[in-house]
């Protein structure tokens, strides 16, 4: 699915990442913990291909493309997801709008004519209703005056949505009280699938007790210094980062 | 998203720049008193209208060119224009649509007017004026039918001299301006429309211009009079071809609103707005002004994305108790066009009320000012009016300007103003790009929902037709 290959990447000439090596395959929760400044948001921000993320060294196959060829949108319509770590707003277009190009891109990259309005309706409200999210928020604009869990909410709501290959969730339990987290956790889990694979960036080891990861990597000093199963994660509650962080000094 | 990005795409392709071959009678280059007697009598005027036009012209000469605008462009030489022009076969006006010449009807369905089923599909009577000319007015007869008035300017001063001579100059007289002044002397044509006592005009009234020839001014001259209790919804739209030279159109727009009357009057202006360097596109200084009586209501819907230079503040003078004045604006500026638009509400009459809505969204290198002043008279006693004027930038090399003038002559008066300044981010288009939708179409997304409040004013035929005009107009304005 996705196979990242000594990824050196850095932000204002700012070297971030430092030879990330990352295998995943479909059907595979990967988990990536680290403390601030590790890198991870970065990451996800080089996978999506944003401005300003400069890759200097490596490669990132994705299915049997060259990810780091394709422009942000083609990552996108290709099924790679990132749900923001701080959402947008975007006044006066409405979710609706927003969603409905956004669905209607990816199916055309897919040859797939315009979804009709009546089936994406039904879809927007189902989705809507997962998340638990009122049928109100189709209307309104794009984050517009979302709390922080309603702006997470709608990102997942946003994946549930566009059925990605690829989902990459940047720090979405950041802000998020115990219920909301669930919530988000059970969008996810509704979604796993033998073909679709999840990044979960997380500073903390409890939405992984929602959504189980097969592997947990830690991030530290832009390489990952640490890789194991979701045990991982709970050694990491208990000691901390700062044993790993000596490790790679 | 880079600025490099950005710059990019910020070239349009001007839709409406083709040019009709069609066989014109233009006049020479150059304005004098000959001139204005020529226009005069080559639309037969009697003797009322042409001294009407030469006290216009006399004044003009006294007159100089206002500089207070936030606009920049060279001087014009008005002796290198030509005041009239008009396409040959029209000497004898067509009596219906199968007379008027092909190439003007193929220009008019390249811009997608509806002018013969279509216009009955929309609903919509049109009015064309081709360079000077009014061309052909569709429905007259079904119209008259309501009583109601819908013709040329030029046949209206023939036809109905009691109702022009009662009412031309009424709101915007001779001297108001420079430019009003040269309007009045040398006005070729235009759009009148008159609604009987209580009558709601049965269909959307609609007026295209189009400037065609090169060297000419286009000096078109509408004028609307709602009768007590009438009602109407009147649009104009705008294009010209592509040429290198700056091109003037200096319009007057009159209304008349009486007691519980209600016009409603939105244009849609895409003049030529000259090419990516600043090089040709239209000069378009109009003064619009209605006067507004007791309980009756005037809204002005503008959609502005042409002209290099635009100078244009469409106003309310609330001159009876109750009555309502509306502004509703997006102007857009792209490459290197200049707009100093807004609006002017006059509250004379009390409990006089007026909304002032106005979006201004600057990308390239352009300069988009909004200026506007609200009044409130000595008597305009318990008087409201609110005011929301929002820019909206997109790129980093533009301009946007708010000036707002506000008087108050009375203790009871109300005015609130909000302003807001935004700029399509970076992390908008991210977010958007992520979920597969080009930066372009984002864009124009990110602008039709700024434009929202607007647009939802327009008519519902041209509400989408607008959006798709700032699509056209930004095609390039970010990557």
């Amino acid at each position: 699915m996705l196979a990242i290959n000594n990824l050196h990447a850095e932000v204002e000439e700012k070297q971030i990442l430092k030879g990330i090596n990352l295998d995943i395959k479909p059907g595979e929760v990967h988990a990536i913990m680290g403390p601030n400044g590790s890198g991870k948001s970065t990451l996800g921000h080089v996978l999506s291909g944003r401005e300003g993320y400069e890759v200097t060294q490596g490669s990132v196959q994705f299915g049997q493309k060259d990810l780091l060829e394709m422009s942000i949108e083609e990552r996108a319509r290709e099924g790679l997801f990132l749900a923001f770590q701080y959402p947008v707003e975007i006044p006066g277009v409405s979710n609706m709008e927003f969603l409905k190009a956004s669905v209607d891109a990816v199916r055309a990259h897919n040859e797939l004519p315009d979804l009709d309005a009546v089936s994406f309706m039904k879809k927007a409200r189902s989705v809507c209703k997962a998340v638990d999210l009122d049928q109100s928020f189709l209307k309104r604009g794009v984050n517009e005056g979302f709390s922080g869990g309603e702006k997470k909410r709608n990102e997942i709501m946003q994946m549930m949505l566009l059925e990605p290959r690829l989902a990459i969730l940047d720090e979405t339990d950041s802000g998020l009280d115990i219920d909301a987290l669930q919530v988000v956790a059970e969008g996810v889990n509704s979604l796993r699938s033998p073909d679709r694979s999840f990044i979960v960036i997380t500073h903390y080891q409890r939405l992984l007790d929602y959504i189980e990861p097969d592997f947990v990597h830690v991030l530290a000093g832009g390489k990952i210094v640490k890789s194991g199963d979701k045990s991982l994660a709970l050694e990491l509650e208990a000691k901390g980062y700062a044993w790993l962080a000596e490790e790679v000094v | 998203m880079s600025q490099e990005h950005i710059d990019k795409l910020i070239e349009s392709d001007y839709a409406a720049g083709f040019v009709t071959e069609v066989e014109s009678e233009t006049l020479p280059p150059g304005l004098n008193e000959d001139v204005v007697r020529f226009i005069s009598g080559k639309k037969n005027e009697p003797q009322w209208m042409l001294d009407w036009r030469l006290k216009a012209y006399r004044a003009w000469r006294e007159m100089t060119e206002p500089e207070w605008a936030h606009v920049d462009y060279p001087p014009i030489v008005f002796d290198e224009i030509s005041y009239y022009s008009a396409p040959k076969s029209m000497a004898d006006r067509p009596q219906s649509l199968d007379e008027v010449d092909p190439e003007l009807i193929a220009t008019y369905n390249k811009l997608g007017i509806p002018l013969h089923e279509q216009a009955a599909l929309a609903g919509v009577a049109v009015d064309v004026v081709f360079d000077s000319v009014s061309v052909v007015t569709t429905f007259k007869s079904k119209l008259l039918e309501s009583g109601v008035i819908f013709c040329s300017m030029s046949e209206a001063i023939k036809d109905y001299p009691e109702l022009v001579q009662k009412y031309l100059g009424s709101v915007v007289p001779q001297k108001d301006n420079f430019y009003a002044a040269l309007n009045s002397a040398v006005f070729s044509d235009g759009s009148f429309v008159y609604i009987p006592k209580g009558v709601r005009c049965p269909m959307e009234l609609s007026t295209y211009f189009r400037i065609n020839e090169s060297n000419t001014g286009q000096f078109e001259r509408t004028l609307i009079i709602a009768e007590e209790g009438s009602h109407v919804s009147y649009l104009e739209g705008c294009t010209a071809p592509m040429r290198d030279e700056n091109q003037l159109h200096a319009a007057v727009v009159e209304l008349v609103v009486l007691d519980n009357a209600q016009i409603k009057y939105s244009t849609v202006q895409n003049w030529y707005p000259g090419n990516a360097e600043g090089k040709g596109g239209i000069y378009n200084f109009v003064t619009k002004r209605g006067i507004v009586h007791k309980n009756a209501r005037l809204s002005w819907t503008q959609v502005e994305t042409g002209s290099a230079v635009t100078w244009k503040y469409p106003s309310c003078i609330l001159k009876g108790d109750n009555s309502v004045g509306e502004f509703y604006s997006v102007a857009l500026t792209n490459n290197y066009q200049q707009a100093d638009t807004g609006t002017k509400m006059i509250h004379i009459g009390k409990n006089t009320r007026s909304t002032i809505i106005s979006k201004g969204i600057s990308a390239g290198k352009s300069s988009n000012v909004y200026r506007g002043l609200v009044r409130m008279n000595p008597g305009a006693e318990g008087a409201r009016n609110f005011t929301q004027c929002d820019s909206l930038l997109i790129g980093d090399k533009c301009a946007a300007h708010t000036f707002p003038y506000i008087e108050s002559k009375h203790p009871t008066a109300v005015v609130e103003h909000e302003a807001t300044t935004s700029k399509v981010s970076d992390d908008q288009l991210y977010l958007c790009q992520q979920r597969g939708i080009d930066a372009e179409k984002a864009v124009s997304m990110i602008v039709n929902g700024f434009c929202k409040e607007v647009f939802k004013e327009l008519p519902m035929e041209f509400a989408v037709e607008a959006g798709k005009l700032l699509e056209v107009s930004l095609e390039g304005s970010v990557g």
